[in-house]
Formats: structure tokens, sequence, C-alpha cells
């Protein structure tokens, strides 16, 4: 009984601890920037990939893979912000106009890196075998890669969460979140700050897709998935709020496991009727203004 | 001096669509069978993206319910199909899938914007998770087969859709109803002080295009003969129909037709000359549309014939 429930509790951190870290991205993309990025996920999967490469072929550890994948995704998600979406920015009649086309140009985006992806990795499931050893904490057993895993999620989202409370950019970002016409006037350099965001959406893709890759099988088509657990998360925790992307990144996650514990068919679907529960009863999410 | 115009060319835009009609419905007796298939297909994107703007166009209520309503119908084909005729199947698919957004649409009532574009793809994300699941435990096989009706029927009953899709499309813009839901889409509070119900007119339209929906999904079925809820209810039904009306704009009732049209048209020519590249393409096409032309080929054609008259 104990067993079991160390179990449930453990792996629903492992899992909420992931799904922390791609929440966390995708609500800086859009609470931030209201860019609804679809290809959120994607970007997950490149990094995901690009460790199973660099594993394969150069015996690189994942871990080192972070600060390779969080990086080079940061610039290309920085400099995509940079040309398409201001572009659109700039174009678009109103904030929701943009809302709107700047979430139909992240599905081309889903389609170009998905297609590349499959002409670079064709369609197979893969999977790594990184630290697979087993762990015994209280006489219930996990594997070691997991358990790393979940200490680095957990260590990454408090590290960016001081980086959001505690530094003059954090501090410039959550301006711009509160209120862009404001935070400008205030000396904030909008557009960089924007690019910046979108940018860091897509570094916490690039250090979730190595993490990822260590404990659960990958294909070119994942991304979806993940994209959408992430927009849950947002919504839990609130459209805009990341504090509550970090909080309701856990929740879920241990809401997963616990389902998962009883039907692994059902978990999905758990996600789902707690989504769509939520936007009946509080649409605000857990710590969203309303 | 522009509605005297419109007026004065209105029997010879009619003359052209009677034409048009005419044209598609003998079709079949001249035209190689793949032609056929093709157009069904082409068909099949035209229905869904027109009857999506026939809520979201006015409304500006973007929704990600339609491979709900698609899948239903698909679904109702594949349980009914053996033990009635395929017109009662086809009515009952639209129906289903009429009463299910009638609900959804009481549901989402409070909500707007992002959220309303986000619980209409949970939902239809439910629903399929939950068929899969359903299926794995309790029926035993995921997957049904479907009663298979011959490539010139499937043709004849997707036009026949067709035209019933286009006529209520083209009366409700011409209606009080149309205007009600325009003025909801404009700007809603005002709407409702000035006495229109915008629940009841809002879960009317939205179900009104999931009965279209419904339909063009129960004749779908009997042409793949294989479905599980994957195929039913993929996400792509979804998305397809924002992407080709925009692609169109919705401005006009031609925008999303021609963009339906011309979008299948070219994924049925990607994905058979260039089965590797064809989403790379896709999504690259996507993208410039939305950058250079972001109110679509209306727009295209409008700011083209300003610059006409004004020479």
């Amino acid at each position: 009984m104990f067993i079991t429930f160390l179990d449930v509790v453990i792996g629903g951190l492992i899992m909420g601890g992931i799904y922390a870290l791609i929440a966390v991205g995708l609500s800086l993309q859009y609470g931030v920037g209201r860019v609804l990025n679809v290809s959120h996920g994607e970007f997950i999967m490149l990094g995901a990939f690009a460790t199973w490469s660099l594993y394969t072929v150069f015996g690189i550890s994942p871990l080192v893979s972070l600060i390779i994948c969080g990086p080079g995704l940061f610039l290309i998600g920085f400099l995509i912000h940079r040309t398409l979406f201001q572009y659109l920015r700039g174009t678009s009649e109103s904030i929701g106009a943009f809302a709107d086309s700047s979430l139909l140009a992240s599905f081309g985006l889903l389609f170009i890196i998905q297609n590349l992806a499959l002409l670079i990795w064709k369609a197979d499931i893969r999977g790594l075998s990184y630290l697979n050893v087993p762990v015994s904490i209280l006489g219930a057993i996990f594997e070691a890669n997991r358990l790393i895993a979940l200490l680095f999620a957990v260590g990454i989202s408090l590290a960016f969460y001081i980086f959001l409370t505690r530094t003059r950019l954090g501090k410039a970002i959550r301006a711009a979140a509160e209120d862009p016409a404001t935070a400008q006037v205030m000396g904030v350099n909008i557009r960089r700050v924007l690019a910046i965001c979108f940018g860091l959406g897509a570094l916490m893709a690039g250090f979730a897709g190595p993490l990822i890759s260590m404990i659960y099988e990958m294909q070119p088509t994942m991304g979806l998935e993940y994209t959408i657990i992430a927009i849950i998360v947002v919504v839990l925790g609130g459209l805009g709020s990341i504090t509550g992307s970090l909080i309701g990144g856990f929740i879920l996650g241990l809401i997963g496991s616990v389902v998962t514990n009883f039907d692994p068919g059902l978990s999905l679907v758990a996600y789902y009727v707690i989504f769509i529960l939520l936007l009946l009863v509080r649409p605000t999410g857990l710590l969203g203004k309303s | 001096m522009d509605s005297t115009r419109v007026i004065y060319k209105r029997p010879f835009s009619l003359g052209i669509l009677f034409l048009i009609l005419i044209l598609l419905a003998t079709m079949p007796f001249y035209v190689q069978p793949y032609l056929v298939i093709l157009l069904s297909s082409i068909f099949m994107y035209v229905i869904i993206t027109l009857s999506w703007t026939i809520f979201s166009g006015p409304t500006r209520y973007i929704s990600l319910a339609s491979a709900a309503f698609f899948g239903v119908g698909v679904y109702t084909s594949a349980i009914l199909g053996q033990a009635l005729p395929l017109p009662v199947v086809i009515v009952i698919g639209g129906l289903v899938s009429f009463i299910l957004a009638l609900f959804i649409g009481l549901l989402t009532l409070r909500l707007r914007g992002m959220y309303f574009i986000i619980f209409t793809f949970g939902i239809s994300e439910l629903i399929r998770h939950f068929l899969l699941w359903w299926e794995a435990n309790f029926t035993g096989t995921v997957g049904r087969w479907v009663v298979i009706v011959d490539n010139t029927t499937v043709y004849y009953v997707m036009l026949v859709i067709f035209i019933m899709a286009l006529l209520t499309a083209y009366l409700i813009r011409r209606s009080r109803f149309g205007l009600a839901l325009r003025s909801i889409g404009e700007y809603e509070e005002a709407a409702t002080h000035i006495g229109i119900n915008a629940t009841v007119v809002k879960t009317t339209a939205f179900a009104i295009s999931a009965f279209f929906m419904g339909l063009a999904g129960a004749i779908m079925a009997t042409r793949w003969t294989y479905i599980d809820p994957r195929i039913a209810f993929d996400p792509l039904f979804s998305f397809m129909p924002v992407l080709m009306a925009i692609f169109g704009g919705t401005g006009q009732l031609y925008g999303p037709i021609f963009g339906a049209a011309i979008f299948a048209y070219l994924e049925e020519i990607l994905i058979t000359k260039f089965p590797y590249y064809y989403m790379l393409l896709f999504g690259t096409i996507l993208i410039i549309v939305i950058m250079f032309l972001p109110h679509g080929l209306v727009g295209l054609v409008q700011k083209w014939r300003k610059g006409g008259s004004r020479r």
C-alpha cells in the first residue's frame, strides 16, 4: 500500500516536473507574447531527437545535451519571433487579430518542423537507454534516469522562477505580461522582450526535450500531445500566470499518475475532463485574474 | 452607386451559378472515375469549411470542434449503416451532430476568445480519447467496417449536401438572423442591449453548422470502408476548415468555397507529387498566405477590383 502510494506520488512528480517545464514555456509565449504556439511540442521533439542523435552518434550524455539544446532552441525561437511574429504583429489590426494569425502561423511552423524531423529521423519510435539502473527509495524501485529528470526539472523551474522575480530582465518580462503598453512607456524595449520571451519558451522546450528523451519513447509526431498537455496546464494555472503554470504542471502530473495507476488508457481522458470542467467552473484557472 | 451595380449584376451571376451546378451534376458521365473521387474529397472539405463559416465567420468565435461533428457523422454511419438505408443514416448523422452542438453551445455560453477555441478543441479530443478507451475496453475492437457505397453515389450525395449548405449559408447571410450573428461578432454586449438573444442565436448557428458537418461525415465514412476514432476524429478536420476559410477569406460566401477547393486540390497534388515534402510545402504556403494575404483570396479580389475601378 505504502509502496504503491510512493510509486504514484514520485511518478506524478516526475511527470509533473516535465509538464511544468513545457507549460512555463508555452505560458511565456502566450501569456506575454499572445502567440498560442501550437508548434511548442515540435520544439520539444527537436530537443529530444537532437539529444538522441548526440547520444547515439557522438556519445554525448543527455545531461550535457541540455546545455546544447536549450540555447540552440532559444536562438531559433528568438529569430522566428524577430522575423515571422514581429511582422504579423506589425501588420495586424488588433491584438485579437494578431492572436488569430499567429495561431495559424504556428500551425504552419508545426507542419514544417514535423516534416523536417520526419525527413531527418524517419517515422520510427526511438528510445534512449541512459542510466536505467534501479534505485530503491523506501522500498519502491525507480530508475535512476527518472529521478535525475525530476531533479533537473525542479531545478530548472526554480532557477527560472528566481530569474523572473529577481532580475531586471525578469521584471521587464513580468511588466510586459501585465500591460505591454505601460511597460513600453516605462522604458521596456517591448520588441526585444517579446522576442526574448518567445526564445525563452523555446529554451524551456529545449530543456524538456532531453529530459523526455531520457525517460519516454519518442517519435517525430509526438509534439502535438505535449502541446496539448501544455495548453491544459496553462489553463489550469491561469492564462498568463507563470507561477500558476509551475504549480499546475505538478498538479496535472499527480492526477495523471493516480489515473494511470487505475487504467493507463484513461489518463488523457482524465486530462480533458479536468480541463473542460475547469473551463466551465473557473475559466481563469488557479492563479489567473478574472 | 455600388448597390445598383450589384442588383444589375445579379441575374448574370445567378446564371453562371446555375451553369456551374449543371456542369457539376453531369460531371460523372464524361470524366474519369478518378476525378469523381477527387471531387468528392474536395466537396467534403468545401462543405466542412462552408458550414464552419456559417457560425465562425460572422460571430468570430473560432471553433475547433469540427472534428467532433464530422466524426459523430462518421460513427453514426458505421454503427447504423447496415441496419438502415443510406439517406436515413446520413440524416441521422447530421441530427446527432446537431444535438451535440446544441449541448456544447449551451455549455460554452460564458466562454469567449481563446477560451472558446481551447474548449472546442478539448471537447473534440475528449470524445476521441473516450471512444478509443471505450472501444478498447468494452466493444473489444478498436475500429469498425462501414458499408461501401459506389463512388458516383458518394459524389451526388456530397453535391446535394453542398447545395443545401450553400443555400442555408446564403439565406442566413441575408436574414435578420444573419445580421444578429454579425452584430454579435462586432460587439456582443451592444448586440444583447438592442434585444438580440445572443445565447439562442449563437447556439442555433453553431448547431446548423454542425448539422452539415455530420452529414458530410456520414457519407464520407462509406468511402473509407474502415474507420476508428483516430481517423474519424482526426484533429486535422478541426484545423483544416479554419485554415481553408482564412485562406479564402470569410468576408464573402465564395471565399471559403474557393479557399477550401483550392486548398483541398493543392493538398491532393502535393501528397501525390511530393509525399515526403508535402507537409513542409503545406506549412510554408500557410505561413506565406498569413503574412501576405491576411484577408484571404476575397481580400485579394476586392483589392484588385478596387484598383480596376479607380483606373
